[in-house]
């Protein structure tokens, strides 16, 4: 670990990255790609696994149509071109992630290729082409033992599972991306939030990143201000949340910078990124054990959609994520900065979802890019990630609307459901946080503010009604914040005869 | 000049995890370059309009619903591993050879 770190302004300025990223998605069908054992995550070690995913002699692969389906959905969502013909591949390998040798997947003949599609980073469109999305299957799970942290060096002995083995997987894999050196890291982070939802709006998959149903590896090389000649490029792996993409990114970039600076030569290597420590380690350098000696699968027959087929599938999308902002942008009444804050800040879904519950646009977004998006911040996780999701933000907001709670006091509701305290009732009941609205007990709140302040209601009955904003001021300060604002001024009003 | 060299057959049987040695290789070098001449003969009486293909029937879409059917059981799918662990297939150390 001796190679320097650039800072990135100064790789910035010397080098222009060029990105590609693959990401992988396993989808949600209830069955394997080639057989029908379940895929359900976090199931006992090998207790969903059959003669086909075990890859044991004579075993017969099928194809699963739903994965076909949603092979062509996912390759339309993406403006490709979808294969009027194409062929499974034998990808041949050694390792026992699985049990073939080899990995069913798609060579030079995938389901879908030539698209596009748009992110936004403050406020900017960046279009982003696709190579190709093609169908694979997902490998089994290995735990090394032996090694000090669970780490394949050092490790005595492998165990694995193939529960994985054989779940579907789509690969969508980018052509280069080259844009704005200081916005590369952010539109990679933006694409592949892009792709979640767009995902998810598609129903093909769970996209949970903690679970490894969206996975990223990121290429990335540098080439020099001016150059047209692309530089060697790194893999890196175990990208596994939005913002590490973001961080991968930037460290890779970094690093490649201070390696090229100091005159030597980027390594086209595997790395790993770790989420602790923020860096990427080496992995295996590629080599000859790359070689995979492809050939087309003699157990499968090609796959040939049929146009109508295509078509029928292309009139169940949902809207393209373009639109659908602009459509959303404009029911919502967001101003233009609005909706690039709500963008930036991963809160639109979240947002849609608040709304969808009856929670005005407006108090929707205060939620989310406030509170939650601080938390999210501070902790280092995904907005979607917090544990308070659209139905306490409506909960919380249906409070306020009814005038039990405050926004001062829903933001210590919200404090206290990120902390784990429990429900919004527990919460309000443990920190004391109801919201005063009976009569009675502002009117007593009242009385002593008027007796308190003869000055003021001097002045309030001398002319100046305005003067009655710090009575309000102090009976809200007597009642520790936590009464109703409007029903104070009424009450006050009709004491004071204004 | 063979259509497959010594060393890409060597390049081979390391790739396959196979090895041989040098009379092995010598040995087997040419009987592979004879039998890729031998298939060769197939592109010899290929026409032009005769495609290349991959499977012996001219069929296409064959696929199954997504629906689920009984797996093996963990110790019937175990049952043929040389060694289990945890319910887990027990394999070598992984990065033997890299080491």
């Amino acid at each position: 670990m001796t190679a320097e770190v650039f800072a990135i302004e100064d790789a910035l300025a010397q080098y222009d990255p060029v990105l590609g990223l693959e990401v992988h998605v396993e989808l949600n069908t209830k069955s394997k790609m080639f057989c029908g054992c379940p895929t359900e995550f976090g199931a006992p070690p090998n207790t969903q696994t059959c003669p086909v995913c075990l890859g044991l002699p004579g075993a017969l692969p099928v194809v699963n149509a739903r994965a076909v389906e949603s092979a062509i959905k996912i390759g339309l969502a993406l403006n490709c071109e979808i294969a009027e013909w194409c062929r499974f591949a034998r990808k041949n390998y050694f390792y026992p992630d699985m049990p073939k040798n080899f990995q069913t997947s798609q060579y030079d003949e995938p389901i879908a290729f030539n698209g596009w599609t748009e992110v936004v980073v403050d406020g900017e469109t960046y279009r982003i082409e696709i190579e190709r999305a093609h169908m694979e299957e997902d490998t089994g799970k290995s735990t090394h033992v032996g090694g000090a942290t669970g780490r394949i060096h050092g490790a005595s002995h492998s165990l694995v599972d193939y529960n994985r083995a054989g779940i579907p997987l789509i690969e969508i894999v980018t052509k280069t991306i080259e844009v704005a050196p200081d916005k590369a890291a952010a539109v990679a982070r933006a694409y592949v939030s892009m792709l979640r939802d767009l995902l998810l709006a598609l129903d093909v998959s769970d996209v949970r990143m903690d679970q490894g149903s969206l996975r990223c590896d990121a290429n990335v090389s540098l080439k020099p201000r001016g150059s047209k000649v692309l530089g060697t490029r790194t893999e890196t792996k175990n990208v596994n949340s939005f913002r590490s993409v973001e961080r991968a990114v930037t460290y890779e970039i970094t690093r490649q910078a201070a390696v090229l600076a100091s005159g030597g030569k980027v390594l086209q290597e595997t790395r790993h990124w770790h989420e602790d420590t923020g860096v990427t380690t080496s992995g295996r350098e590629k080599s000859d054990a790359d070689d995979y000696r492809y050939f087309p699968e003699p157990d499968l027959v090609p796959v040939a959609p049929s146009r109508e087929w295509v078509e029928e599938l292309r009139a169940t999308l949902p809207e393209a994520p373009s639109t659908r902002r602009v459509r959303l942008q404009e029911e919502w009444g967001f101003t233009d900065l609005e909706m690039r804050d709500v963008i930036n800040g991963n809160a639109l879904e979240p947002i849609v979802k608040t709304v969808e519950l009856g929670v005005s646009p407006a108090a929707a977004k205060k939620w989310w890019l406030g509170e939650l998006a601080r938390a999210a911040n501070e902790s280092g996780k995904d907005l979607a990630d917090l544990g308070v999701g659209p139905v306490d933000v409506s909960n919380v907001q249906q409070r306020v609307d009814k005038g039990e709670l405050n926004d001062k006091l829903a933001r210590q509701v919200f404090d206290g459901l990120l902390k784990g305290e429990g429900s919004i009732d527990e919460i309000i009941e443990s920190r004391g946080l109801a919201l005063v609205s009976d009569d009675s007990a502002l009117i007593e709140a009242i009385d002593r503010a008027i007796a308190a302040n003869p000055d003021v209601v001097e002045k309030v009955n001398s002319g100046k009604p305005a003067a009655a904003g710090a009575l309000i001021g102090a009976v809200m300060k007597d009642l520790r914040g936590q009464g109703d604002a409007a029903k104070v001024r009424e009450l006050l009003n009709a004491k004071l005869g204004i | 000049m063979p259509s497959i060299t010594r060393e890409e057959v060597a390049h081979l049987a390391r790739l396959a995890r196979i090895e041989l040695s040098d009379e092995e290789l010598d040995h087997l070098a040419p009987q592979l370059d004879q039998i890729i001449a031998l298939v060769g003969q197939v592109s010899e009486v290929a026409a032009d309009d005769i495609p290349p293909t991959s499977h012996a029937l001219p069929i296409t879409n064959v696929m199954r619903e997504d629906v689920n059917v009984p797996c093996l059981t963990p110790e019937q799918a175990l049952s043929g591993a040389p060694a289990a662990e945890e319910q887990r297939f027990r394999v070598p150390r992984i990065l033997d050879e890299e080491a």
